[in-house]
């Protein structure tokens, strides 16, 4: 068994001085694996993206520690910082996040233009990913050009597009309908089967039931982990499909 | 991600507000426009005013009576010797005799020559049916051309064998040789002035007029010519006494301060009856006062140059926290703080390179026309000053706000509201 891609020991963050300090986690214990398929559920105000953030390096916990892929994320640099959520970790936000007044297109080049990848690979890799998410014909779209389904479908591309080996997604489906959600979630099980490591949060079972193992937080601690579907085989749903 | 990359981002983020990046362009424009006009202007007047004095000649004193402050009678019968009933007793005209003891090399070695001048007010000089109210009309002798920086650009000067011999010649400026001959040659033709004929005998190069007086509408003859006929033999205008170099003007005006002392009788603290005007301490006090005005004007200017630059000061602070979201975005998916950085930076620099470039071109464009009857003088340095300026105030106050805004952690960023 390999090293495991994420693991998190102890993790406590806070908020706030005081009074108002609010304990959002309060010692968190989590290995996530190569090619495994998490769902994060939880209340609202559990903790959850709080998690999530950090994860994504987008946040600093208070104390404890996290490695991705073995490299202790509390020892990097900015600019190695910078680097990790560049390459290793794609993020995928409730709220879409696309910068606005860019083309689709452009919006899913900017990661790898940030990575320092050349116009021609840039522009062949975009494409691929916009292909894969089904939206070859949307790609000069500006982001209020688009459905909500089809910007988090930009967003899922701009995460893959540097074929990071872990992908995040805080809620990515919670502002969507029926049909845009079960676009998405097709298109996780898909990266999943391919081999890539998917953490998502939702707090809808349906959606929960894509994922090969489900993890419940209450009030910023883990109070539940459970497998839906060994970490090698396809997710769960795919499999149902093919068995 | 390379500079052109940086530069295209920049140019998009400029584009997506454009009437905002108009005006402040507008404000840097008009900012560095001014500065560098109105300090030509400034510099446009004084080599104007410069060019004014120098005209008169260079190392020159001119000596002209003065009787205010005098408490005498002017020359009457028997005051010459009581000097007993105030600061002066009498103020005496400047004479031929003053002039020919200014002319003495031993007591006054400093003087290179001496031209006693009069002026002959309204004299109207006829050609055939054209006729002329001369300027200035002035009697003197050959050196005042030399005194006076006065060339000849066609026909001769008058000599001393002219004074001497009280010829009625006369040499012309070109505005009186204009309006009496048109076209023709007047060397050689006579004019009549004031009913008495005179034979032109050469005509001065244009000084150009800049100001008040036209420096080209005069005409000078021999001195004893002059006052034979239009003015009398009584006292002079002026005495125009040229030093012997540019070095030497402050001691030729104590030498001639002395000898006009001795012979009208000036004793210690009684006031003078003549005025010397120097232009060195003239020039020199001019340049003082428009340097001064320079002054003003650029102060003037680099205030409307600061407001220029609060302008994109304002505008990158607006900018970068309205954009504070996307910059969370931008380090969400791994963007350097340098590429972010350099982003805003090259907005920043763009606008106020753009404002500060084209209120160069303007400035250009409007030191070609002549501001209020001074034609201004670009002054590169202000050119350099102003461009610099502006494009310090982009880096600065643009790069500011930007690095702030870069240093945040993403997730501050993207919360940011
Ligand atoms: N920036 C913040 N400042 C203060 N408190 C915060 C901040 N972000 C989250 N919290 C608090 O931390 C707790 C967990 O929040 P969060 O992780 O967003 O929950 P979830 O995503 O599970 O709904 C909540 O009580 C929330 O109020
Ligand atoms: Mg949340």
């Amino acid at each position: 068994m390999t090293a495991p891609v994420l693991r998190v020991r102890d993790l406590v963050k806070e908020y706030g001085e005081g009074d108002a300090r609010v304990r959002a986690l309060r010692g968190v214990d989590l290995d996530v694996d190569q090619g495994d398929y998490v769902a994060i559920m939880g209340a609202s105000g559990s903790g959850k993206s709080t998690l999530m953030n950090i994860l994504g390096c987008l946040d600093v916990p208070t104390s404890g520690s996290y490695r991705i892929d073995g490299a202790d994320v509390g020892l990097l640099d900015e600019h190695q910082l910078a680097l990790l959520r560049n390459r290793r970790v794609g993020f995928v936000f409730q709220s879409f996040n696309l910068i606005p007044r860019m083309s689709a297109l452009a919006n899913v080049e900017l990661p790898l233009m940030y990575g320092g990848v050349g116009q021609a690979e840039r522009r062949s890799r975009a494409l691929a990913a916009l292909e894969q998410v089904g939206l070859s014909d949307r790609l000069h779209h500006e982001p209020n050009q688009l459905s909500g389904g089809q910007q988090q479908r930009v967003a899922v591309a701009r995460a893959l597009v540097t074929a990071p080996a872990l992908l995040l997604a805080d809620e990515p489906t919670g502002n969507l309908d029926t049909s845009s959600t079960r676009d998405v979630l097709d298109i996780l099980d898909r990266l999943s089967v391919s081999g890539r490591t998917i953490v998502l949060i939702t707090h809808e079972d349906d959606v929960a039931a894509h994922a090969k193992r489900v993890i419940r937080l209450v009030d910023g601690a883990i109070v539940e982990d459970r497998r839906q579907a060994p970490v090698d085989g396809p997710p769960p749903r795919l499999a149902e499909a093919v068995g | 991600m390379n500079r052109l990359e940086i530069l295209r981002f920049a140019l998009r983020g400029l584009l997506a507000n454009k009437m905002r990046s108009a005006l402040t362009t507008l404000g840097i424009l008009i900012g560095v426009a001014a500065v560098i006009l109105l300090v030509a202007v400034g510099e446009g007047s004084s080599q104007s005013i410069q060019k004014n004095i120098q005209r008169l000649g260079a190392n020159t004193l001119t000596i002209s009576p003065s009787f205010t402050g005098g408490g005498g009678g002017r020359g009457g019968p028997g005051g010459g010797g009581g000097q007993n009933t105030g600061p002066r007793t009498q103020a005496r005209q400047l004479t031929l005799a003053d002039a020919e003891a200014l002319a003495d090399r031993a007591a006054a070695p400093s003087v290179a020559s001496v031209s006693p001048v009069v002026t002959a007010g309204s004299a109207t000089a006829t050609y055939e049916a054209a006729s002329h109210g001369i300027g200035q009309l002035v009697g003197t002798y050959p050196s005042y051309f030399e005194a006076m920086n006065r060339q000849v650009a066609r026909g001769t000067y008058f000599f001393n064998d002219d004074v001497l011999a009280a010829r009625k010649v006369m040499v012309l400026g070109t505005t009186v040789a204009e309006e009496l001959f048109g076209d023709l040659d007047p060397v050689g033709r006579q004019v009549s002035v004031s009913g008495v004929p005179f034979t032109v005998v050469g005509v001065l190069k244009e000084s150009g007029s800049t100001g008040m007086q036209d420096a080209d509408d005069v005409a000078l003859a021999p001195l004893p010519a002059v006052q034979q006929s239009l003015t009398g033999f009584g006292s002079l205008g002026s005495i125009v006494v040229r030093a012997t170099g540019a070095s030497a003007t402050a001691t030729a005006q104590a030498e001639v301060t002395a000898v006009l002392n001795q012979r009208h009788g000036i004793t210690g603290t009684a006031a003078a009856d003549y005025r010397i005007l120097n232009q060195a301490t003239l020039q020199e006090t001019v340049s003082e006062a428009t340097g001064t005005f320079t002054v003003l004007l650029a102060a003037v200017a680099a205030i409307s140059l600061l407001v220029g630059g609060i302008g994109i000061t304002n505008i990158m602070l607006v900018t970068v926290t309205e954009r504070t979201r996307e910059i969370g975005i931008r380090k969400a998916i791994g963007a350097p703080r340098g590429a972010i950085l350099g982003q805003f930076l090259m907005e920043a620099t763009l606008l106020s390179l753009v404002g500060g470039l084209s209120g160069v071109l303007v400035a250009f464009a409007g030191t070609r026309f002549t501001i209020a009857g001074i034609e201004p003088v670009l002054v590169p340095s202000s050119v350099a000053l102003a461009l610099g300026v502006s494009v310090g105030i982009g880096l600065f106050f643009g790069g500011y706000p930007a690095n702030r805004a870069a240093k945040l952690r993403p997730i501050q960023a993207l919360r940011h509201e």
